[in-house]
């Protein structure tokens, strides 16, 4: 039982961080139709730039840990969004409307681009951080079984709880998120009707990159080591769990990355953890079988 | 770059921006690059005894500024130069290639077919050709492995339409089938070169019957988690795959029996001997070359004809509409299945080649990257292009070959190949996506 309960804490944390960034997969993917497989890349930066940042707070003396985070969180989102704001002007924009597989390869090149960047800016070493946030609370389930709950562990739990409302209230209650789910839905018809859809697209990079900062921040704190290959495989598990949700629904994102996030701890936790990727994977191929749209997607209806 | 692509693409008649919005673009573009940097170049993180700590460079935040403000002024003069020239000369430049419709049966342009012919003849001859050393023929060779391969996936990606993210699984099973075969059971070369493909097959449809049903994306997305998954079984299952070791001391390919070495082990003539050649090893370098040509023109003759033939006219009309194939009674599932198992097959057989050349294999030659790299090569030459898929190739793999010194900022300059090429020529390099066969005249009518 307390096992059980430990490997739930552990999954629902590592959920959070994949649905955050399964956020920006599932945006991008609902408004242009391109898979952003550089999205994973802009992850690792997050966490990059996070590290740097905690770094540069330990030089000038901000060790009050809260302000610290705050800080780190403000400077990593605004970083990591310029990152995805420069990368879909750079290498998406000018492709828009053209052959439907060009913004793909494209993406493709962009990540190879920025993870051997990293590579080459910040060594190919893995990058240990000591642990900033300690402790936690033990909680005791019957006699003689404890699990341990750390206050990382919640920090991640409740970041992305916020960050979730706040979200879902600019897609839902803003003039953005209106303009966001009229461009979604057409296009074409969207910027008949006024809305600057080169603006709302650079809009959706830019809120998908920020999340995707968190996540590369709770990664760092959570984990305490980073390379410039971290990308790749979360980028891969995330874009898995946007589908797994319904790509293009947003409560979808965070449900498929909860589950993802879920079976590997447990998977990892009672079968093998060289397989936990396996396992993902597999659950991906049987939803995609059995429910071709995901979780809560909506069937797509095909045009002629 | 991008300010004269869109003014072009919206097809405004005169767009000339003067020198001060230049200046104001490209400043603002350094500005930008600059803030980018910062955080990346301008601060290093050093590992060392003490822990983790930094390390300052901030004069390369203020070249990566510099820099980015000169080319991109550069691209706007040179754009502004160019801009109404180009404007006089092509009517709009939309950045969807305009399709011209062939009359009739499409056929394949002269200069293409000739063009071709240049290439088979130049590649028979390369291994005599006075500048040809040893080097030269091996790095043919690699990057003829890479031409099969992307003549492979043109199969499947090309004519079919199916996207797949997961091919290098396929290359994988057939390099593994040859090296456990001949380890375990002595099984030559000749004999594992069909059955590695027919396996590579076998895993082709394995994957496939679940999958096909799923639309673009999703295939694409589970073919790249099937990718994954070999390699991370590879990667796990020690006894039979060797784990991240590998699997060392493949036996190498014998000219039909007779090997090349020096002595022969089992007593019998070696390739040397039998011809009355002086020993030397460039003779396998060679074989091995000719071995990947013939495989890699088999592959070539193949799709040349299979378009001809109905399944091959399946697979184009399977790509273009999904809808009005199955109203006119071909089976899709049957149809894509097949187009992935022949795509799957040819990857077979050049993995096999890939573990008899090598001599040894691990799960680290079959990354994502791989299957990036050949899926690259396929779009960029320009999906369902032959001869643009040799070129791709060659400008992917050939070129950064050359500059494996440079081994850091040869996968920057990949990369940056790859968005850069999309970029100038989303289609590809030469853009051949004509179905063979089109009814020209009720495409016109319907528009």
């Amino acid at each position: 039982m307390d096992y059980f309960l430990q490997q739930l804490i552990n999954g629902l944390t590592l959920g959070a961080i994949y649905g955050l960034i399964a956020i920006g997969y599932t945006m991008v993917y609902g408004i242009i139709g391109m898979i952003n497989f550089a999205h994973g890349e802009i992850y690792m930066i997050g966490a990059f730039v996070s590290m740097i940042g905690f770094l540069i707070l330990g030089v000038l003396g901000i060790t009050y840990i809260p302000l610290a985070l705050a800080i780190v969180l403000i400077v990593a989102m605004v970083f990591t969004s310029a990152y995805g704001w420069a990368i879909e002007r750079i290498a998406y924009r000018p492709l828009r409307g053209s052959f439907k597989l060009a913004p793909l390869i494209s993406a493709i090149g962009v990540s190879i681009v920025l993870q051997n960047y990293v590579q080459i800016a910040q060594g190919a070493k893995v990058k240990p951080l000591p642990p900033i946030i300690r402790g936690g609370f033990d909680i005791a389930i019957a006699e003689g079984q404890h699990t341990n709950l750390s206050y990382l562990q919640i920090i991640i739990v409740l970041l992305t709880v916020v960050l979730m409302a706040v979200f879902t209230w600019i897609i839902t209650r803003t003039p953005l998120g209106r303009a966001q789910r009229a461009t979604e839905q057409d296009m074409t018809m969207a910027s008949l009707l006024g809305v600057n859809v080169d603006r709302i697209i650079s809009a959706t990079f830019v809120i998908g990159a920020s999340l995707a900062a968190v996540a590369g921040l709770m990664v760092t704190l959570y984990y305490g080591v980073i390379d410039f290959y971290i990308g790749f495989i979360a980028g891969m598990k995330a874009f898995t769990a946007a589908v797994l949700g319904g790509i293009g629904s947003l409560p979808g994102a965070m449900l498929g990355g909860l589950l993802i996030g879920l079976i590997e701890a447990f998977w990892s936790g009672y079968f093998s953890i060289e397989y936990k990727d396996v396992a993902a994977f597999s659950i991906l191929v049987l939803v995609l079988i059995f429910r071709p749209t995901g979780l809560l997607g909506r069937p797509e209806i095909e045009k002629v | 770059m991008t300010t004269t692509t869109n003014a072009a693409a919206a097809g405004q008649h005169s767009y000339h921006p003067s020198l001060i919005t230049m200046l104001k673009d490209s400043a603002a573009a350094g500005i930008v690059a600059a803030l980018l940097a910062l955080p990346l170049l301008g601060f290093h993180l050093l590992d060392s005894a003490q822990g983790l700590h930094l390390d300052y460079r901030f004069p390369l935040v203020l070249w990566a500024g510099v820099i980015v403000f000169a080319g991109r002024f550069a691209l706007s003069l040179a754009g502004a130069a160019i801009g109404h020239r180009l404007r006089a000369g092509k009517k709009a430049v939309s950045p969807v290639a305009p399709l011209d419709i062939p009359t009739a049966i499409a056929k394949p342009k002269p200069w293409r077919k000739i063009t071709g012919w240049v290439l088979v003849a130049v590649a028979l001859v390369l291994p005599f050709l006075p500048f040809a050393d040893r080097n030269l023929v091996d790095k043919a060779t690699l990057l003829l492995i890479y031409v099969m391969l992307g003549w492979g996936l043109n199969i499947v990606v090309g004519l079919a339409g199916l996207l797949d993210l997961g091919y290098v699984a396929f290359y994988a099973v057939g390099a593994y089938s040859y090296a456990i075969l001949s380890q375990h059971y002595g099984v030559s070369f000749w004999v594992c070169l069909p059955l590695a493909g027919l396996f590579s097959a076998c895993f082709g449809m394995a994957l496939g019957f679940p999958v096909l049903r799923l639309r673009g994306d999703y295939l694409a997305i589970v073919t790249l988690g099937f990718g994954e998954i070999i390699r991370v079984v590879l990667l796990n299952w020690q006894d039979f795959t060797g784990g991240p070791n590998g699997i060392a001391d493949i036996k190498r390919p014998s000219f039909f029996g007779l090997p090349f070495s020096a002595v022969s082990l089992d007593g019998g003539k070696t390739f040397s001997q039998f011809f009355g050649l002086d020993f030397s090893p460039d003779h396998r370098v060679t074989f091995l070359y000719y071995l990947i040509l013939v495989l890699a023109l088999a592959t070539n003759l193949f799709t040349l004809r299979i378009r001809k033939l109905p399944i091959g006219r399946a697979w184009e009309a399977l790509r273009e509409d999904e809808t009005a194939c199955r109203s006119l009674g071909i089976n899709p599932t049957k149809t894509k299945l097949s187009a992935f198992a022949i795509g799957a097959m040819f990857a077979g057989f050049a993995g096999s080649f890939f573990a008899t050349r090598q001599g040894f294999i691990s799960p680290e030659s079959f990354t994502f990257i791989e299957s990036a790299i050949i899926l690259a090569i396929v779009v960029l030459g320009g999906m369902g292009s032959q001869i643009g898929i040799v070129l791709a190739a060659v400008l992917l793999v050939g070129l950064p070959e050359w500059f494996r010194d440079l081994q850091l900022y040869r996968m920057i300059a990949f990369g940056g190949a790859m968005v850069l090429i999309m970029l100038w020529r989303p289609r590809g390099l030469l853009s051949s996506r004509e179905p063979t066969i089109l009814l020209s005249d009720i495409k016109e009518a319907a528009e």
